[in-house]
């Protein structure tokens, strides 16, 4: 054992010890929905990572979810998969929970509580508990504090950042054109992405000629609510070389790091700066590389803004320069840095963050799932032809980072690297 | 005594145990504007709170806070969530950063307090009014009643001062 294992005072001590070896989904529903309760949402998607990895019910001895209250507990998920625990836990929270699990789920293993983890989120987005807040969420009665907040028609999430996003245009000069070229840029990347629930190309007129919905977000400004199932599976880097695929090792994370006063974080400014401005300072040091090492990000995009404010608050680009990082090309495939290379949440999905983190598992085993032909070897032989409907893989990914999000005052990331 | 009001059809209620709303949303319902001031560092706080963020001291003193400020960013909603403000687009959510204690503890820093805008009598307002307003414009606040012990405060256009030409969104 070398001295820097031994020194538990070293924040780096962790880095590369746990890998991520198995993701799993279900397809991404609308219209008539997924016609299937979250149990069975989460079952499915659990047992495609545990196929994915290799894995059998007995190899699983520890489980983590998140809902909002609209999902169904580990308890029923383990059962139905005939998983015996040694530990488990349900949270609450939505978008920068997946990464702060991959934290707990590291820390109970290195604890000696478990072995290894499936973390999952299942949701009934849009059939069931709308994410957008409407529909029964919109008609709770409103109590105590929430009357200095819903009582103003001041409740759904692109209701609550607006001030932020508002703020970034008045302070920094961003232009509606700019942040549309998120959207645009997704939409390209879910085209090359089979099971992207909108894959059509978009354009800034389009973004831009869709109906306002909260000034400043239009309608494609916005993501798309989905039902859907999630998983990934977390367990130590010796383990995972007896996995199916190439490991994916875990070099930091960051778990819902915060804005002073995020009781109401608006009250410290300045609030066109969001929680990555802080979260960077745990997520690069512990990794030891820098914003440039990265080859691609998965910044979070609830909206078009939010995947902009994080990158400039990691520092990808100086504060204010997130509008021109966003439109120049930068994060399109074949850029420099490619973002949300299955189109994000704005077309392939919305599932609260973990599928940006499988997408960039899979970039990371350079086996991303897009039209390319399967070779020999059961891997996709990759074109690297980012055309229509063609490969989406980038070329010799190392390094990847999410960069989650919960609100302008909450975040977690996580950075990955290919074994 | 629990509050209760009805506000465009919703039910808003105020818990018993709820000490510090119930203190705050009593001196609404006299049309005062009260905030907790830290009976050790005296810094003003918003929304009301059991200790002090700045310096965890849990004793405080409500003191009359003028309702007077300038519009630090906004939200303008088109498309109403909740189905009591569908019917109310296009309205303004005005984040005010109050003239009192702006600027401390640290640069950035105010009071902060969100509300809708509306007519001087507590109306929302029509869509002309909303097109006026953005951020830098003078408001000050009035207050909605929903019942005689509860009322909301809101934010409306303050006629009294010349105003700067705001910022609004580019259309």
């Amino acid at each position: 054992m070398t001295a820097i294992d031994l020194d538990a005072t070293s924040p780096k001590h962790l880095a590369d010890k746990y890998a991520i070896v198995g993701v799993g989904e279900t397809e991404y529903m609308r219209g008539n929905g997924s016609g299937r309760t979250t149990r069975a949402l989460g079952v499915q998607a659990i047992r495609a990572a545990m196929n994915d990895a290799g894995l059998k019910p007995g190899d699983i001895d520890g489980m983590l979810s998140y809902s909002g209250n609209d999902s169904t507990f580990s308890t029923f998920m383990a059962g139905d998969l005939g998983i015996r625990l040694n530990f488990y836990m349900d949270v609450h929270g939505g978008g920068s929970s997946t990464e702060a699990l991959v934290g707990i789920a590291i820390g109970v293993i290195e604890a000696g509580l478990c072995k290894t983890v499936a973390i999952y989120r299942a949701m009934n987005g849009f059939s069931q508990v709308r994410i957008g807040g409407t529909g029964a969420r919109s008609a709770a009665p409103i109590n105590g504090d929430q009357l200095h907040a819903r009582a103003y028609g001041w409740q759904s999430a692109g209701q609550m950042f607006a001030p932020t996003f508002m703020r970034h245009m008045h302070d920094y000069g961003t232009k509606p054109e700019q942040v549309a070229m998120v959207k645009v840029i997704h939409s390209e990347h879910a085209s090359n992405n089979p099971k992207a629930l909108y894959k059509k190309r978009m354009t800034v007129d389009d973004v831009l000629n869709s109906r306002m919905i909260c000034k400043p977000l239009h309608l494609l400004d916005c993501c798309v609510e989905t039902d859907n199932g999630n998983c990934i599976i977390v367990t130590s880097a010796d383990r995972a070389r007896d996995c199916k695929h190439h490991p994916v090792l875990i070099r930091s994370v960051v778990g819902r790091c915060c804005k002073p006063r995020i009781d109401m974080h608006y009250q410290h400014g300045p609030i066109s700066t969001v929680a990555g401005h802080y979260a960077k300072d745990i997520l690069f040091p512990n990794a030891d590389v820098k914003p440039e090492d990265i080859d691609i990000t998965g910044s979070y995009d609830a909206f078009t803004f939010t995947t902009m404010l994080q990158l400039e608050d990691y520092g990808f680009c100086k504060k204010g320069e997130g509008p021109t990082y966003v439109s120049d090309g930068t994060m399109r495939l074949g850029g420099k840095r490619p973002n949300n290379t299955s189109g994000g949440h704005l077309c392939e999905g919305y599932t609260h963050g973990i599928a940006m983190v499988i997408e960039n598992v899979r970039q990371l085993r350079h086996d991303v799932d897009d039209s390319c032909p399967i070779g020999p070897d059961g891997k996709r032989q990759h074109t690297y032809d980012y055309r229509e409907g063609g490969c989406r893989q980038v070329k010799d990914v190392e390094l990847s980072a999410n960069l989650g999000w919960a609100m302008p005052g909450t975040g977690s990331s996580m950075i990955m690297r290919r074994a | 005594m629990a509050l209760q009001g009805t506000h465009l059809g919703m039910n808003l209620t105020v818990d018993d145990l709820d000490i510090e709303n119930i203190a705050y949303f009593g001196h609404c319902a006299k049309h005062n504007f009260h905030l907790q001031r830290c009976d050790d560092c005296k810094l003003l706080r918003y929304p009301p709170t059991t200790a002090c963020p700045f310096c965890t001291c849990l004793e405080s003193t409500w003191v009359p806070v003028e309702g007077k400020g300038s519009v630090h960013s906004y939200g303008e909603v088109h498309h109403g969530i909740q189905p009591q403000f569908q019917k109310q687009t296009p309205y303004l959510i005005l984040m005010v950063d109050l003239d009192t204690q702006k600027g401390a503890p640290t640069e950035h820093d105010a009071l902060r307090v969100v509300a809708n805008l509306v007519t001087p009598e507590g109306q929302l307002t029509s869509a002309d009014q909303v097109a006026r307003v953005g951020i830098g414009t003078r408001v000050q606040m009035v207050f909605s009643d929903l019942s005689p012990g509860l009322s909301l405060p809101q934010w409306t256009i303050d006629e009294s001062v010349p105003q700067p030409k705001p910022w609004r969104y580019p259309e």
